[in-house]
């Protein structure tokens, strides 16, 4: 069935179809409208879910994570400062290897207050151990949805998947929602080994000793290697039963190209017309939209971008003292390749700031027309 | 409770609490009277950090450790995957101290008493920060010694009044209960396993360290809290409907204060003062039983 929905309609359309069994939520701005239409769904039946509505993104979590922890399928969502908010409990969740999965509306921290997009608040919890999955369309939400219990429950790890403030989460483009009975044979019921129960009792996160605590942290760091294979050919089954897939990026036009775009989120769509117009102009550029950000793809980008005169990324995000995350994290990847592409590093977008096909060009432009970046990041759109 | 039943141990030996910890008897009373249906939600504080070390457990519940300030979410979220799975019967047990309950835990257990959620909660109060060593909560006492209310600037303040509190929430049942009073602590805990909606049991949990008396005292010290009405025994029925539980002898407040080091520094007239306060907090208690609604 094929629907007209706003990406946050379809994230709810995704949780109802994954069937989660207890969603807590906290409201805040631009996600709310998530868990508004999950709870008339839950009112309604659609959903036979135990709705807790808690003071708190804080509780939130606890909430989601200690019913996770009993063995039922959960969700919540959350923006912003409820992200921030969080923090103590996305190292909890990780750390205790439940199969969590979130949407976070992605929205810029305050101060000064701002509702409007950016990527800062889901980057600034990259060392969380939640997977991260950037997505660029309503469709792609839906769908991301499902795949995210299939890939969190297998690894035991939990999954962030992300939308665009406004960008993403309040425009509607027309979406196909997969029958419930096809859904139901690619996600199976959440049935974990170990879970809360009087019938076989454990005690869950007792205290770990100087000699342990480490061998806890490894072990998570191999699952989230080993999440990379598991979230790629999670998408390829669900593109051979849905006939959609997204890769853990997206590369367009970038099989001959000697330029290469990188971005994550709604950004990537406008790119794309401006890659059109250059190649129209036979110059030889690509685009590649990252989706899997945590864990990061380091392989893969290395042979991708490996062999391409330059990449431009495009950060709509920024660590103070550091520079763009995505840009850091790709120099950091590219270290181990062969063969280095120049690596140009833009900071755009952020609290909101449009990001134009004139942002895009300007990125191109500076990119195609020096040698060499000039060292720091490039910002963009900052008032004189 | 008959001697039978005392052989269904759920807290074994193991845990790591100092020689004369009330909170041990407080865990170990309550598991009993609650049974092995009961799944057991741990924040930190004394009871999660002390309580056994991986990959050994001294508890025989399913138990489950969550941060400090997150007890009354967790419990929620444990009662509605058991709700949702099907399995209505199994208790759950948030429990937490006075720091996990009084201060940073309030936003999330005062939460989860306005939804009414259905499990109990237990509080173990030591009356200050015992698992760091000793700062002051806001259940610490006026005139109290603790590492950051030192002699020249004891606790000032009196104590929250974490029943009144919670009462305020009309949850169906609110109660005290001592370890001292064994029966009647039993008792309560079987009462709100059978009372559906939110309870809250406030334990007192004299702390031979924090409070700096003889380990042998412990069940005196609880015992003189009662006789002395610094804690007295009642129950709240709905936030309204107040029982008075053990009428106290009025053993004077000093009898309770004597053996412990933290009331030390006690200046002259501050023995009164408290006097008077307890006094005065009793009429207030008194009051409110009498008033109850019929």
């Amino acid at each position: 069935m094929r629907k007209l929905m706003t990406g946050n309609s379809a994230v709810s359309h995704g949780v109802v179809l994954s069937r989660a069994q207890v969603i807590s939520a906290y409201p805040i701005t631009p996600q709310t409208t998530i868990v508004e239409e999950l709870s008339e769904m839950c009112a309604d039946g659609r959903l036979p879910a135990k709705f807790i509505r808690v003071e708190s993104e804080h509780s939130a979590m606890a909430c989601v994570a200690a019913a996770a922890a009993t063995g039922a399928r959960v969700f919540t969502a959350t923006s912003s400062h409820g992200l921030a908010y969080m923090h103590e409990m996305l190292h909890w969740v990780s750390g205790t290897r439940l199969p969590v999965v979130m949407v976070n509306a992605n929205r810029a921290i305050g101060a000064p207050w701002s509702i409007w997009c950016d990527q800062g608040d889901s980057l600034s919890q990259r060392d969380t151990g939640w997977l991260q999955l950037y997505c660029q369309s309503a469709q792609e939400a839906l769908d991301t949805v499902i795949q995210a219990y299939r890939i969190a429950e297998e690894i035991l790890l939990p999954v962030m998947v992300l939308v665009d403030g406004f960008f993403l989460s309040h425009t509607s483009e027309p979406v196909d929602i997969p029958d419930q009975e096809a859904v139901d044979r690619f996600l199976p019921p959440f049935h974990p080994r170990y879970k809360l129960t009087p019938d076989d009792p454990h005690t869950f996160n007792i205290m770990a000793d100087t000699s342990l605590f480490i061998s806890f942290r490894h072990e998570a760091q191999i699952a989230m290697e080993t999440a990379k294979k598991l979230a790629a050919r999670v998408d390829r089954e669900f593109k051979s039963q849905f006939g959609r897939g997204y890769g853990l990026m997206e590369k367009f036009r970038c099989t001959d190209a000697e330029v290469v775009l990188l971005t994550m989120g709604t950004a990537a769509g406008t790119a794309r017309e401006v890659i059109d117009q250059y190649r129209r102009q036979g110059k030889k550029v690509g685009l590649c939209r990252l989706r899997l950000f945590r864990p990061f793809p380091a392989e893969a980008l290395i042979k991708t971008l490996s062999g391409m005169k330059k990449v431009a990324v495009l950060d709509r995000d920024n660590s103070l003292g550091a520079g763009g995350i995505v840009g850091q994290e790709l120099k950091a990847a590219l270290f181990r390749a062969p063969r280095k592409p120049k690596v140009f590093e833009f900071i755009a977008g952020l609290g909101g700031k449009d990001i134009t096909p004139e942002t895009i060009q300007k990125i191109m432009e500076t990119t195609l027309h020096n040698a060499n970046p000039n060292g720091a990041p490039i910002w963009l759109g900052v008032e004189a | 409770m008959n001697a039978k039943e005392l052989l269904n141990e759920y807290l074994h030996s193991g845990h790591g609490c100092c020689p004369g910890c009330a909170m041990p008897i407080v865990m170990r009373t309550a598991f009993q009277a609650l049974g092995e249906r009961t799944i057991a939600v741990i924040t930190a504080g004394c009871f999660g950090t002390i309580s056994g070390t991986f990959p050994t457990s001294p508890i025989k519940l399913a138990a489950y450790n969550t941060p400090f300030a997150s007890a009354g979410a967790a419990a929620s979220g444990v009662r509605a995957a058991l709700d949702v799975l099907g399995d209505t019967t199994t208790t759950v047990l948030a429990v937490a101290g006075d720091g996990g309950t009084f201060d940073i835990g309030i936003q999330a257990v005062s939460a989860a008493a306005e939804r009414n959620d259905d499990y109990i909660y237990i509080c173990y109060d030591n009356e200050a920060y015992m698992n760091t060593g000793i700062q002051r909560s806001s259940a610490t006492p006026w005139g109290a010694w603790t590492t950051t209310t030192p002699p020249a600037n004891l606790k000032s303040q009196p104590k929250k009044d974490i029943v009144r509190i919670m009462a305020a929430h009309r949850v169906p049942y609110a109660a005290t209960a001592s370890i001292a009073y064994p029966d009647d602590f039993i008792r309560k805990i079987r009462k709100a396993k059978e009372t559906r909606g939110f309870k809250f049991i406030y334990a007192f949990s004299p702390c031979p360290v924090g409070w700096r008396f003889s380990s042998e005292l412990t069940i005196r010290l609880a015992r003189l809290a009662v006789q002395t009405k610094v804690f007295p025994l009642y129950e709240v029925e709905d936030g309204e409907r107040y029982i008075l539980n053990e009428e106290p002898e009025g053993t004077p407040v000093s009898d309770y204060l004597k053996p412990q080091g933290r009331f030390g520094f006690l200046r002259e007239g501050d023995l009164e003062r408290i006097q008077e306060n307890v006094d005065r907090e009793w009429q207030r208690l008194m009051h409110r039983m009498e008033s109850r609604p019929t």
